[in-house]
């Protein structure tokens, strides 16, 4: 490893503590984003030459902190006065060098920079795309990469959501403990959609969206140091795990979708299935079960399984029906009705998934499993219908050339004649 | 002498490795065991899982109590180690619970999984 690769790890990894405790001396995003890049700049100078300090973040934040002040400074010589409350805290100096990492406020400024992200006044791609860009250090163009959409698109997005982030006000009070829990669980759903948009975007640019995902773990696992006895973070991040184990074997050579049953269990990642085990283990234990936790046990039944014929099926079916108990969810439902094909058949299936139409009928994934139902039941022209809906809702190519696929068994056809037929 | 050699990183920066980065770390480690491997010197290699997959047992008075994350004592030192195969977490809570009633003195005793294991080969 390269020196600078060593310090750009480094700066990565204390980042999201750093950014926290600069988040806490100046009330502001843009000035602590300010104060660390600083920072950053000057960790990429000295550190070659002093060797690594032995704690990155305090390095960091004191570093940090002083270019923060130190530009307070020069802008009010530039316009009015300075703004008493951002100094007045401010002026102790080496000894709050020992305001340490594992000091009390350590937790709280970790919490409440990924709290900031999950705003529930955000909406989800904002909430994303200010995590990326905040706790993890993503730049613009990485994320606006991963998400397909351009440089300015994804600046705008994230100008936005600063903008509600301050209007909103940033919660600097120390949580008390029912605080603490409803922001835990705000930062464990932006998890989740982190790695999600990551996970959907799979198929777009090589590798980008795969980094979504690897840093929606790590996030996970921050989490999970901070609150290392709460047994939904542990099922959050089996669960991420899990789904990320796969990664390798979900696409084919030419980018085509591999159905978990199609797919070759061997790419499968065994170092993530086996952590992610042990942490459902552990969650286990606390016998507080939660919507994360099933998830992963469920997740977990197919790693577990070495061929798509082993799958515990039977399980699977009981787990979204706990499911369904604890967070109802047409979604969750649409779920079950796999196993339930797996256990009954289609027919008993498709009984389970058509009362979901109303709720679901812009949905890409109801008409998808309603069509593959409707073709196992040998009802081909109904599933042609539910094909081409779904076809219509499709979010990336993948998704359509699989459906598309579906159609060209459905119809015999040779699938030139169906590009071909598009064409015109 | 048999000597016991205990890794320590920061793990935040070692789970922030890419697969390219920790598939060299490990491919450059494996060269060098290799050696002793063949020497007949290099005994059990294992790599642990992040301390998030470790569960603590702490002997206290007269009773133990369960603790999720790692051993975070540190007036308290590494005096030794025990690799078990278990079918649970609570199969291995259990064996660390025995050890502690076996041994009365107060005491902890981290439980944490492994991420690889080569058994290598020790000569008796």
């Amino acid at each position: 490893m390269t020196e600078t690769a060593w310090i750009d790890l480094a700066l990565v990894s204390a980042r999201p503590q750093a950014m926290g405790a600069l988040l806490r001396y100046f009330r502001n995003l843009d000035q602590a984003e300010e104060a660390f890049q600083e920072a950053c700049i000057r960790a990429l100078k000295t550190w070659p030459r002093t060797g690594p300090p032995r704690d990155a973040a305090a390095w960091l934040i004191f570093v940090g902190r002083n270019s923060g002040i130190d530009q307070v400074r020069r802008r009010s010589r530039e316009t009015a006065l300075p703004p008493e409350e951002l100094l007045s805290d401010l002026e102790d100096r080496e000894g709050e060098l020992a305001d340490r990492l594992d000091g009390s406020h350590y937790r709280d400024d970790i919490l409440r920079l990924l709290f900031v992200c999950s705003n529930p006044a955000l909406p989800a791609t904002q909430q994303i795309a200010l995590a990326l860009r905040i706790v993890s250090g993503l730049s613009v163009r990485q994320i606006a990469r991963a998400f397909l959409v351009s440089d300015a698109a994804m600046e705008q997005r994230i100008t936005r959501a600063k903008a509600r982030v301050a209007a909103a006000g940033i919660p600097f009070e120390t949580p008390d403990a029912a605080d603490r829990a409803e922001r835990l669980a705000a930062v464990a759903t932006m998890i989740y959609l982190v790695f999600n948009e990551g996970y959907s975007a799979m198929n777009g640019p090589e590798g980008v969206s795969a980094d979504v995902c690897d840093e929606a773990i790590r996030l996970s696992r921050l989490l999970l140091r901070l609150f290392p006895a709460e047994p939904e973070i542990m099922g959050l991040t089996a669960l991420l795990l899990l789904q990320h184990s796969r990664a390798r074997a979900r696409f084919d050579a030419d980018g085509a979708i591999v159905l978990l049953d199609d797919q070759d269990r061997r790419l499968w990642s065994r170092p993530m299935i086996t952590e992610a085990l042990a942490m459902i283990d552990k969650a286990m234990r606390h016998r507080r079960p939660g919507p994360y936790q099933i998830q992963a046990a469920i997740a977990a039944l197919h790693a577990r399984a070495k061929s798509p014929e082993e799958t515990d099926w039977q399980e699977i079916d009981l787990l979204y029906r706990a499911l369904e108990r604890l967070q109802p969810s047409p979604v969750v439902t649409l779920n079950r009705a796999v196993a339930v094909s797996k256990r009954e058949g289609p027919e008993a299936a498709l009984a389970l998934v058509e009362p979901l139409g109303d709720r679901l009928s812009g949905y890409f994934y109801y008409h998808g499993l309603r069509g593959a139902l409707l073709k196992q039941i040998g009802r081909r022209s109904e599933a042609r219908v539910a094909f081409d809906r779904a076809i219509a809702l499709a979010t990336n190519a993948a998704e359509a050339a699989y459906i598309r696929m579906q159609l060209d068994r459905l119809d015999g056809e040779a699938a030139p004649a169906v590009v071909a037929e598009e064409e015109q | 002498m048999l000597y016991a050699v205990l890794c320590y990183n920061d793990e935040s920066v070692t789970s922030a490795w890419s697969k390219e980065e920790d598939d060299k770390v490990m491919r450059d480690l494996t060269a060098v065991q290799r050696k002793y491997v063949e020497a007949g010197k290099l005994g059990p290699v294992a790599r642990l899982l992040p301390t998030t997959a470790a569960t603590t047992l702490r002997h206290g008075a007269g009773e133990t109590i369960v603790i999720d994350g790692p051993f975070a004592e540190t007036k308290e030192q590494l005096l030794g180690f025990y690799l078990i195969d278990c079918g649970s977490l609570d199969e291995a809570l259990d064996f660390a619970r025995e050890l502690s009633i076996a041994n009365p003195s107060a005491g902890s005793y981290e439980i944490r999984p492994l991420a690889l294991y080569k058994p290598g080969e020790f000569p008796s």
